[in-house]
């Protein structure tokens, strides 16, 4: 085998991605246009809340959270699970991780912007957001949530662009087809950067460096996410293990959501070559450890409930358990959030591409169930008799301006991997070079992109 | 700053209590209000019909137009040297509903919003059902002010917690923190009962709670404004059974209008005690245990509507 530079395989690498990069095809434009379309309806519904005020949502006195707060635990979690996953593939510097980093990375900006915008439908009051500046007082765990999201969002801005100039550097340098402002765009933000061995050393330190600091920052964050219920007096929510348990499910759905996002870009952006059964195989096997222990977690809260029996918590149960209130939601939850990816997984033939993802979407979806009853089941358990006749008062029903604002979520999520997979390389280019680099025996300190 | 002494106080609170029917005429005389001559029947608590009349109950609409007693900016402050409390004799509630409809008079809520409540209570299934007014607390542990991000709902030094609800920015983390369901949120634009005085006129102070706002929360406040005033919350007034009595633990003195009580030995010779003491709260609300009661508990389902009724299905009578 004649011997490449390693200018010559990072070309070669984006070749791979060229398509993507350069075409803004029809097939494109239809799914920008569908998917704007979802966010339009969206923002009709949220300016229909804004003109009306919340009783256009189904939430009232008592059930004063709804949809809005389980989708911000939803997508503010696979943020903080983007950001850890990433940074533990990181650090281990396997191979097989390589190719997905960057998806998780990106999945970690998306979903914290999306997810905070979900507790802003919460507040009743939109135009007093500037409140938090002017008063905020440190007391209130929503203020620590307000720091944290701050602190996580910077932090994982730069965790993404710090890797992400190598391959910037090495696009505008490529022979990609593109207009003068996106050279220009790539210049700009790979600040020069040469891939020397100076800067490739100082780049991989401060790349360690960012990743070994999200690590501890996300558990810290996503406990403060779970003591703005965990510190109050409710049952269900008024526990010791709500903080390990956010940190755990938070990692669990993203996961699930990453296995998605491989299954998604592999298909549709033909990467068969650097996405394959391997990483299938691994986030699946790390899903079951998940699984195990979110089931761990999980029986170990409601057992300890259930068996005291403690008045409200006995309630609580009860709610879950009846098949005419949460019964076929909680069974649901738990079958295809724990069962389901221990069974699939136990048994070796199933550990295909297709199983594994259809296994990882079952159980996202139920782990999106369960942030639903996690928040609305405890609402509707009031300490005192809630004996009020208005029935959307004792019983929480979603309606279609939050099912549209969900799916508006949903939409942007999806809209902004596509869109950036048009101005980035949906996997680092330069990760999966140096693989290949290295399974050639170059040595990718030979050389640098130009 | 001129104080109110505890004389004046229990005076005032007596005479606002509408039932010591001796210069009650004379003293609305003082107060500029003119007799209508229509009578109002009232029962005191030992179980005397009174007559009392009409224009005495209009009272707090004449005190609301005489605007508020401090400026808004000072409804932070509480009043000073006091220490309010609230004591519920639940042996003499028969859900009459009157601190209700007062309360939602007082603060221009429409029907189905109440800030107080009266629940029908059965601790267990051997104890007898019995009437539960339940308003804020205003615990000197609360949950709510914990957890306010944004210092729109504080605790006086006077025992108050109370909103502002020109900063209130609407999360309801509030609502979520009370164990007690206290809080009600504001879903729509506010609507204004007929019948009321008009409240473009009123300034927005957190003592009088009024004008509401759309995206905000709400809560029972204690009436402060009155309090200022050295007259009792509505909802003391407008008992026909003496449940309610306020009044400042500092002078531990509290009256129901026609008693005025020693604090201390009315918590003692009844064994006073807190709803959910364990929840560390720390209520300034002291409830008496609904033992020697005045009325049976089915005259509570009397005179309510249909749907009020219904609030009630689930509660075992027997």
């Amino acid at each position: 085998m004649s011997l490449m530079s390693f200018k010559e395989i990072t070309q070669q690498t984006l070749a791979d991605f060229k398509p993507q990069l350069e075409k803004f095809t029809k097939k494109d434009w239809l799914w920008t246009l569908s998917l704007s379309a979802v966010i339009l309806w969206g923002a009709y519904a949220l300016y229909r809340q804004i003109t009306q005020g919340e009783i256009v949502t189904g939430m009232r006195d008592n059930v004063v959270w709804g949809l809005y707060i389980a989708n911000f635990i939803f997508f503010i979690g696979l943020s903080y699970a983007g950001a850890i996953i990433s940074a533990i593939l990181h650090l281990l510097n396997v191979d097989w991780g390589k190719p997905i980093i960057r998806m998780a990375k990106l999945m970690t900006i998306f979903t914290v912007v999306i997810g905070p915008i979900f507790i802003l439908l919460c507040m009743g009051r939109l135009d007093r957001l500037h409140h938090l500046f002017l008063y905020l007082r440190l007391q209130s765990p929503i203020s620590w949530d307000v720091i944290a999201i701050a602190t996580f969002f910077v932090g994982a801005l730069l965790y993404l662009y710090v890797s992400v100039v190598r391959d910037f550097s090495i696009l505008r340098t490529s022979d990609l087809k593109m207009s003068k402002t996106r050279k220009k765009f790539y210049k700009f933000f790979s600040l020069g950067y040469r891939n020397t061995p100076k800067q490739k050393k100082k780049l991989m330190l401060s790349l360690k460096i960012i990743a070994l600091i999200m690590i501890p920052t996300v558990v810290v964050v996503s406990s403060v996410l779970s003591w703005i219920f965990g510190l109050t007096l409710r049952p269900g929510w008024h526990s010791t293990i709500f903080g390990p348990y956010f940190v755990l499910a938070s990692i669990y759905s993203g996961v699930g959501v990453l296995i998605l996002l491989m299954y998604y870009f592999r298909k549709y952006q033909h990467l068969t070559k650097y996405i394959t059964i391997k990483q299938f195989k691994y986030m699946g096997y790390l899903m079951v450890i998940l699984a195990a222990t979110y089931g761990y977690f999980t029986f170990s809260e409601y057992f300890t409930d259930w068996y005291s029996s403690e008045k409200w918590s006995s309630e609580l149960i009860h709610k879950l358990f009846s098949w005419d209130e949460f019964g076929g939601l909680f069974l649901f939850a738990n079958l295809g959030g724990i069962a389901l990816p221990l069974i699939v997984m136990a048994i070796p033939k199933w550990r295909t591409i297709n199983a594994i993802t259809i296994v990882a979407g079952v159980m996202v979806l139920a782990m999106w169930v369960k942030r639903y009853l996690i928040v609305i089941p405890t609402l509707e358990t009031t300490l005192l008799p809630m004996q009020d006749t208005r029935v959307e008062y004792t019983n929480y029903s979603a309606t279609w301006v939050e099912w549209a604002l969900t799916f508006a979520g949903i939409a942007a999520f999806i809209l902004m991997f596509r869109l950036a997979s048009k101005v980035m390389p949906i996997l680092p280019v330069w990760a999966n070079s140096e693989i290949i680099a290295k399974e050639n025996t170059i040595d990718p300190k030979s050389s640098a992109h130009v | 700053m001129k104080t109110n002494t505890r004389r004046d106080f229990i005076k005032k609170g007596a005479a606002a209590g509408v039932i010591s029917a001796v210069g009650v005429t004379a003293w609305l005389k003082t107060q500029g209000i003119e007799e209508t001559g229509e009578k109002v029947k009232l029962l005191t608590q030992d179980g005397q019909l009174v007559e009392v009349d009409k224009a005495f109950m209009k009272l707090h609409a004449q005190v609301e137009s005489e605007g508020l007693a401090i400026k808004p900016a000072g409804g932070r402050e509480g009043i000073p040297g006091k220490k309010f409390v609230m004591v519920v004799d639940l042996g003499r509630c028969k859900n009459a509903r009157k601190c209700v409809t007062a309360c939602q008079k007082m603060h221009y809520l429409p029907e189905d919003n109440e800030w107080l409540k009266v629940k029908l209570m059965k601790d267990n299934e051997m104890s007898a059902p019995y009437w539960f007014p339940k308003m804020c607390f205003h615990c000197d542990n609360p949950p709510c002010v914990k957890v306010c991000p944004v210092d729109a709902t504080f605790k006086r030094s006077d025992g108050l917690v109370l909103i502002d609800n020109e900063q209130c920015i609407g999360c309801k983390f509030c609502m979520v923190a009370c164990p007690y369901s206290t809080r009600v949120f504001n879903w729509d634009e506010p609507e204004i009962p007929e019948g009321l005085p008009p409240i473009e006129h009123k300034e927005y102070s957190p003592e009088s709670s009024v004008p509401r706002q759309i995206g905000t929360v709400e809560k029972c406040d204690f009436c402060p404004d009155m309090v200022r005033k050295g007259m009792l919350p509505d909802c003391v007034t407008a008992c026909p059974n003496g449940v309610f009595y306020f009044g400042d633990e500092n002078e531990d003195a509290v009256t129901n209008g026609d008693e005025t009580v020693r604090l201390s030995e009315l918590l003692r010779d009844k064994a006073g005690y807190r709803f959910m003491e364990d929840l560390g709260t720390k209520p300034r609300v002291y409830y008496l245990p609904p033992s020697d009661r005045m009325f049976p508990v089915e005259r509570g389902f009397k005179n309510l509507t249909e749907e009020q009724n219904a609030r009630f299905k689930d509660v075992d009578l027997n």
